[in-house]
């Protein structure tokens, strides 16, 4: 239990501390030394407990909840100040209105309550752990030199740096909360913190862009909230001796029970995963510094959202609320991957290909049998190492370049070849076979094909993941192209942000080659223990990926043998008199410079376009698990 | 099997490109080169000088090569439907990556329209291993193949749906709007303009090992009847040749409209057909 409470406590002091101090080396060295023993600890607790199964603790609840329930009002308060000052009158009405549900809650129904395993562990949270711990940390450890050289861009910006980090750890240690709770009402309250510290992430630039934004990331949070406080005052009604807030008997009551408050919950997860219609808050977040990003999309925020949906996979599974509440996913998949082929801006791809494949993790939970699961847990891996490697990348190259710009990154291989072969392994991470994101797609259709309504899934998913083989490689093609003109500018990037980006690269590299051992350790013993049933690859798929693997791994070898010999010669212009820099003479002799430009088709995958269609069905789908609730409840 | 594809393929391949182009030269009413001219051309481009615009893009193009040779061993060792279509796919990447590497407007916009092939073709791929896999219950090939079951009752509109996208992966008129083998046209060569000598050579070489894949999988069709499996591989190639030369180049939109159509109207429906109705789910 101590390492528990350890992983929980230990980043808040941190963030209390980096509070207090304004010196960036001393900083520095704090945010470095925080993210070994954080990473340490993750590491310890998977060595040590990972064979143990499921470990409840329990912890005296009386103190912790009231202390909780304080903290909550002293949250709200602080949200109905900025709300007014802001003139956000939603948001004002979203806290009253959740607040008035944990109050009535606190009041009339907490008494005699008394749940007894508070904190738990298994596979699954230690699968989460080690993402926050160690993926968390490291975008923290990046983002201190990031930060840094923000402030020397944007002079306009008010430099908040201590709150920045204050936020960053506590955020962090919600988020390990969240995944060791097994009260609900811990879980909620862990839930409320990471929306109330991406609201203030958000927020940080403080321009009324990143305020508005902040503020609409907060209400569609809200949103989610309530219903989240809606299924705790529902089990609470149904179950006064409060039994039933355990997550464990929860989920083991069976989908009679369950449903209600599972399917409230989802929806509470859909919210904060970003699936339509409320992807636009994610989307709205990229205002927010670089590494922002990076944590909001692989290590916290979002992930939180799916977290919950997979625990409660088992009680959707083979429910129709469950099917909606997949198809949300789906929908969401197919477009979201459509509109990322209409955005040139680096960020907008990634978080549109982050909702895309938050999506298809929901489609997999919501659906819920046993594969699914499987897929579902190795998208949730492969996709947090390789889209913070993808966003702290992209946060390099703004510094450097001064564009996040996917058309400015052109011949960035002769720019900063280094961190382009970075990008370029973070790219194919997502998309190529035999790295992790593919092989959790094939799981994923493996998985469909057996399942209810399957066939409409993986349909969605051939489409779906066509999509994402266009953008993805269009962008690889930008960075690869190798232009005559370009010089190196790739040596002022700090050791720190080198020593973060190599580890992240590796781990891309070996999660793809040692994934076998994360889904033998971990995935498969926490499905044996849920659903008491398990899916793996076969065998030999699992050899031959290993050794295409391998085969990547070597073909760079030849490229020193391309580089010697050989007569270059200047790409052909059809016969044009051409410069060295791809200047060519136009007509009516005007000199003009050869500049290619990748294809968007806005006016097939526009955002305005295609949200259109998808919110209003997305909407309709969540009224559809609504509707079947009331009819569950009623 | 794997390394009688390995060693044989190409021998296939280049003969097959050999009739294609003596068909197409009768469909014209000329005479047409011998049927081994591929292989000459392929022995000649071996002995050329190595002019590059940048040495990386032969890299990627070895790559090409290496991967497309092990998709098709993937499918003669009997391996995975779903493993090879990933493979293949990387694969393909590969030779997109080379003309991209190469900065040269012509094979930038070969690269990107040829993506857009990738794209218009690859739901029907895997609706058609999806396909297979409802009708043998397997997605290994060596199973697939060896079914007794006769698939392609059960599978029409996947198979129709699966000769639609093969002329895109033919690279066939009217889908050959990345790179063609005719003279001069609007794109020069597009995607394999600024590869020249023993790298085209490649190129053509794992266009080969790609054919013989690709009617390989025609064959899973019919694995139930051997012979009937040979026969309509070749009809079917003998087609694609045929449409080859009676239609003009289209436009990309028409690709995308072709390929996700017939995903969408020939793959889905019959999936449908066959996942409630016969399957009983």
């Amino acid at each position: 239990m101590n390492e528990l409470i350890f992983l929980i406590a230990f980043p808040t002091i941190i963030a209390f501390i980096l509070l207090l101090l304004s010196n960036n080396r001393i900083r520095y060295a704090i945010v470095a030394l925080a993210a070994l023993v954080i990473s340490a600890a993750s590491i310890y607790l998977l060595a040590t407990s990972y064979a143990r199964g499921t470990v409840y603790y329990t912890v005296p609840f009386e103190p912790a909840s009231q202390m909780m329930f304080a903290i909550e009002m002293g949250i709200a308060l602080l949200l109905l100040w900025l709300g007014i000052r802001f003139k956000q009158y939603i948001a004002v009405l979203l806290v009253l209105a959740q607040s008035a549900l944990i109050v009535y809650y606190e009041f009339a129904m907490s008494h005699g309550m008394d749940p007894v395993k508070n904190l738990f562990f298994d596979q699954f949270s230690i699968i989460m752990a080690m993402i926050i711990g160690i993926i968390g940390s490291l975008i923290a450890v990046y983002a201190v030199s990031y930060m840094q050289t923000y402030h020397g861009h944007h002079p306009e910006v008010r430099d908040r740096r201590r709150f920045f980090f204050f936020v960053t750890f506590i955020f962090l240690a919600a988020m390990f909360g969240l995944v060791f709770s097994n009260n609900l009402l811990w879980v909620f309250f862990f839930w409320e913190i990471t929306t109330l510290a991406s609201f203030l992430l958000i927020g940080y630039a403080e321009s009324e862009e990143a305020t508005n934004n902040a503020f609409l990331a907060l209400k569609m949070n809200l949103l989610g909230g309530i219903a989240f406080a809606g299924a705790i005052l529902y089990l609470a009604s149904a179950d006064p001796a409060g039994g039933l807030l355990e997550l464990d008997a929860l989920i083991a009551s069976g989908q009679a029970m369950a449903i209600v408050p599972a399917v409230l919950i989802s929806f509470a997860g859909l919210t904060k995963a970003a699936q339509m219609p409320f992807s636009g808050w994610l989307v709205g977040a990229m205002v927010a510094p670089t590494p922002v990003s990076a944590l909001l999309h692989s290590s916290t925020m979002v992930k939180a959202g799916v977290y919950i949906i997979v625990r409660f996979a088992p009680v959707l599974a083979g429910s129709l609320a469950g099917i909606s509440i997949a198809m949300v996913g789906a929908v969401t998949f197919l477009v979201a991957s459509g509109i990322a082929i209409s955005q040139s801006n680096a960020k907008k791809v990634l978080a549109y290909s982050t909702i895309a494949n938050l999506g298809l993790i929901v489609a997999c939970a919501g659906v819920g049998t046993y594969k699914l699961v499987w897929a579902a847990i190795l998208l949730i891996i492969f996709h947090a190492i390789a889209k913070s490697l993808l966003f702290l990348c992209v946060g390099t190259v703004e510094h450097r370049t001064g564009s996040r710009d996917i058309e400015d990154m052109d011949g960035l291989i002769v720019r900063m070849p280094r961190l382009a072969a970075m990008m370029f392994v973070g790219i194919a991470g997502m998309f190529l076979a035999p790295f992790g994101m593919l092989i959790s797609k094939w799981a994923a259709i493996e998985g469909f094909i057996d399942a209810p309504f399957g066939l409409i899934f993986v349909t969605i998913l051939a489409f779906g993941g066509a999509l994402t083989v266009f953008f993805w490689s269009k962008w690889m093609g930008k960075i690869i192209s190798v232009t005559p003109y370009g010089e190196k500018i790739e040596g002022t990037i700090s050791r720190q942000k080198w020593v973060v980006l190599t580890t992240l690269t590796a781990l891309t590299v070996l999660a793809a080659l040692f994934f076998p051992l994360i889904s033998s350790g971990l995935i498969e013993p926490y499905l044996l223990g849920t659903f008491g049933e398990t899916a793996r690859l076969a065998q030999d798929n699992i050899i031959i990926m290993v050794l295409m693997i391998s085969l990547l791994l070597i073909l760079p070898f030849s490229l020193p043998f391309y580089a010697k010999g050989g007569k270059k010669m200047p790409a052909y212009m059809c016969g044009r008199p051409v410069t060295t820099d791809l200047k060519f003479a136009g007509s009516a002799g005007i000199e003009r410079t050869m500049t290619t430009r990748n294809y968007y088709f806005t006016e097939y995958f526009g955002e305005g376009r295609l949200l259109r269609v998808a919110n209003p069905l997305c909407i309709l789908l969540i009224l559809l698990a609504g509707a079947i609730l009331a009819g569950a409840i009623l | 099997m794997a390394i009688v594809y390995l060693i044989l393929a190409p021998v296939l391949g280049g003969l097959i490109a050999g009739i294609d182009r003596k068909l197409t030269a009768r469909m014209q009413g000329r005479v047409g080169p011998p049927i081994l001219q591929p292989f000459y051309d392929v022995a000649k481009l071996f002995e050329k000088e190595d002019v590059t615009v940048t040495p990386s893009q032969n890299f990627y193009i070895l790559s090409y090569l290496v991967f497309m040779a092990v998709t098709g061993a993937l499918f003669f060792a009997g391996e995975d439907l779903l493993l090879l279509i990933f493979a293949f796919t990387l694969a393909h990447i590969f030779i997109v990556l080379g003309a991209y590497a190469a900065y040269s407007p012509y094979s930038y916009v070969g690269a990107e329209r040829e993506l857009i092939t990738l794209m218009a073709y690859e739901p029907m791929i895997i609706l058609t291993a999806i396909g297979l896999y409802l009708v043998t219950g397997s997605f290994y090939v060596e199973t697939i193949a060896t079914s007794q079951v006769p698939v392609i009752l059960y599978l029409p509109g996947v198979f129709l749906g699966f000769l639609t996208v093969l002329t895109i992966k033919l690279r066939k008129s009217p889908f050959d709007i990345s790179t063609s083998h005719h003279a001069h046209q609007e794109l020069v060569k597009g995607l394999t303009t600024e590869f020249s000598g023993a790298t085209l050579a490649k190129i053509e070489i794992a266009h080969w090992y790609e054919t013989v894949v690709l009617l390989g999988i025609v064959y899973l069709f019919f694995g139930f009847n051997p012979l009937l499996g040979l026969a309509v591989i070749v009809v079917a190639y003998i087609l694609e040749i045929f449409i080859d030369n009676t239609f003009s180049r289209m436009k990309w939109q028409m690709t995308m409209k072709s390929g996700w159509g017939s995903a969408a109207i020939l793959g889905f429906l019959n999936l449908v057909v066959l996942y409630y109705f016969y399957l009983g789910v």
